[in-house]
């Protein structure tokens, strides 16, 4: 295919109504997945890739994707976290297999050229030949041979990855209303990995870009709250667009003004003050850790990641594109490392409301593929999103709004070149 | 030392189990289990990075009824049904008269129009509490060997 096309040339033109229509085809074809590729997830975004803790000392490494792209994020001898594209120089072989571990180099098992923890190439085997006869030649120089570089930067214990030289800082590139709630979440004491787990979902990634972000669907889909009445549907709660970048978000939601009672607040642990009908009430004992009153929240930071914190239970989501209709989403719960038991095992127990068997979250294990179903042959059909408006506004006092997904798709259509 | 006999009424035990899943007998399921017995679905990367969360935990009777009366009343999901395959039971003596048992299983899903696909292997690492010719689950860990799972979980394992 021709990679320098523009959408307009192997797509039809987006249809009337902006960021309100969503050609269906997008979730289908096969030329836009491999443009993405390249104008999305290698182009000007930061790529989340994996948490801080995961290369705290010299040598750790972990594996990670941009888009389809396997990376290794590496700490080096001097402390410096280090980029690169997980791929051998001379063959192009993967060059670490394992997720996960701690290297005094890197070495590509192919034909053992080995790396510096930084990706620069450190030596190559038979280099000189054997016996006087064969290797590289003379002028081979090892200084123009290296695994790619990527730039990449933490914030808030979130290590990102990103291949346009020209990006400005993460935390600028999310903007003041998102960094600040990383901050809240991730950024205030060291975390630590409670499990982790993903799930093989059979669509295409930007349908679960959209169903993180779709407040619409959450009471109507995700029947356990209601069925099991330990939700209130009165809470105050809303939507907020980054700045500029309206491609990320936070939906947030409040309990009841009247669970502010002065005795909550002097107790600060409360059980099961629900109007709970279920037989285990523990599942949601729940304390409050902050003071601005959000309980749940949802936030997404374009193009993959999203992070929850659900009344106790703070979670990662990784979604990563494994093909054109199937992506990863990899769940990896957190606590903070200075938490009490108690507050751990309510962490643990919370846990249940969310991932692959999530009581809240499992229907969008398959909501997703039924979209990626539902719209094959769907010709230059689209999906209609103005719930809520058809603009771009934050929406502080209603979640009944499609403004985030609407906001992705702004995000989306700047970055693949569309008008 | 665990008799020849105690040993079959653990096997069937563990049989009577899985077939109550693969049957639809789920609201069985709970009585399987000690009153405060515990029941987690995990992958073998958490057991061994010794991780607490995994995929699924019912800690009493109460919350695996909870998980039972969301399947049928509460989620939405493309209807499906398992078949266990159970590997026989390694049985040891554990603390407090328990005995614990290592099985492996695998499950096979069968989807409404006939998709069939192995869904999951793996462990079933039990504590069993045998009293009067009578087996319960003190603890049951179904440990998969995947760390993805496909599509969902919502049927216990």
């Amino acid at each position: 295919m021709n990679m320098t096309a523009n959408p307009g040339d192997i797509m039809p033109a987006w249809p009337e109504g902006g960021v309100s229509r969503v050609p269906y085809r997008l979730f289908s074809d096969a030329q836009v997945y491999a443009l993405e590729q390249q104008r999305l997830f290698r182009g000007p975004v930061w790529n989340y890739l994996c948490l801080e803790l995961e290369v705290a000392e010299p040598g750790d490494f972990r594996t990670a994707f941009i888009g389809e792209t396997p990376v290794v994020v590496a700490r080096d001898e001097a402390g410096e976290l280090r980029g690169m594209v997980n791929r051998c120089a001379h063959k192009g072989a993967l060059v670490c297999l394992a997720e996960r571990g701690n290297r005094k180099h890197f070495s590509c098992i192919y034909h053992s050229w080995t790396y510096h923890l930084d990706g620069r190439l450190r030596g190559v085997a038979f280099r000189g030949g054997l016996k006087g006869k064969g290797g590289m030649p003379e002028d081979f120089d090892p200084a123009r041979h290296r695994m790619q570089p990527i730039r990449v930067e933490t914030f808030c214990g979130l290590v990102f990855g990103t291949f346009e030289p020209d990006m400005p800082p993460v935390e600028e590139w999310v903007g003041p209303t998102m960094a600040h709630f990383l901050k809240r979440n991730l950024g205030s004491r060291p975390l630590k990995v409670l499990g982790t787990h993903s799930q093989i979902i059979h669509n295409n990634w930007k349908l679960y870009a959209e169903n993180v972000r779709d407040s619409y669907h959450a009471t109507l889909l995700h029947t356990f709250y209601t069925t099991f009445k330990v939700n209130r549907l009165d809470m105050d709660g809303g939507i907020l667009l980054s700045e500029g970048t309206p491609w990320h978000h936070i939906s947030y939601a409040k309990r009841a003004t009247l669970e502010e009672a002065a005795e909550y607040k002097e107790a600060k642990v409360h059980s099961a003050s629900y109007d709970s009908k279920l037989n285990g009430p523990e599942l949601l004992k729940t304390e409050d850790e902050f003071d601005d009153g959000i309980t749940h929240s949802v936030q997404s930071i374009f193009p993959t990641l999203a992070v929850h914190f659900t009344l106790n239970s703070l979670c990662v989501r990784n979604f990563v594109p494994r093909g054109l209709e199937e992506t990863e989403l990899v769940w990896t719960y957190l606590g903070y490392a200075d938490d009490s038991e108690e507050m751990t095992a309510m962490r643990v127990l919370q846990a249940n409301l969310t991932g692959a068997a999530g009581l809240v979250s499992l229907e969008d294990g398959c909501i997703n593929e039924f979209v990626q179903r539902g719209t094959r042959g769907s010709g230059d059909a689209a999906a209609v999103l103005e719930m809520g408006g058809r603009g771009l506004e934050s929406s502080e006092s209603s979640r009944a709004t499609e403004v985030s997904i609407r906001g992705f798709w702004s995000g989306y259509r700047g970055l693949m070149g569309y008008a | 030392m665990i008799d020849a006999d105690t040993r079959l009424r653990i096997e069937d035990f563990l049989l009577d189990c899985a077939w109550a899943i693969d049957e639809d007998e789920l609201e069985a399921w709970p009585g399987f289990f000690a009153e405060d017995g515990r029941y987690r679905i995990t992958t073998r990367d958490n057991e061994e990075r010794g991780l607490p969360v995994g995929i699924m935990l019912c800690e009493g009777r109460g919350m695996m009824e909870d998980r039972v009366l969301a399947l049928r009343t509460a989620n939405i999901f493309e209807p499906h049904r398992y078949r266990h395959i159970l590997g026989r039971p390694r049985l040891r003596e554990a603390e407090g008269g328990l005995v614990r048992s290592d099985s492996s299983f695998i499950v096979m899903r069968t989807m409404q129009d006939g998709r069939m696909d192995l869904f999951a292997a793996g462990n079933y690492r039990d504590l069993l509490r045998v009293e009067d010719g009578r087996v319960l689950f003190q603890e049951r860990a179904a440990v998969l060997e995947s760390r993805r799972v496909d599509v969902l979980i919502v049927i216990p394992i």
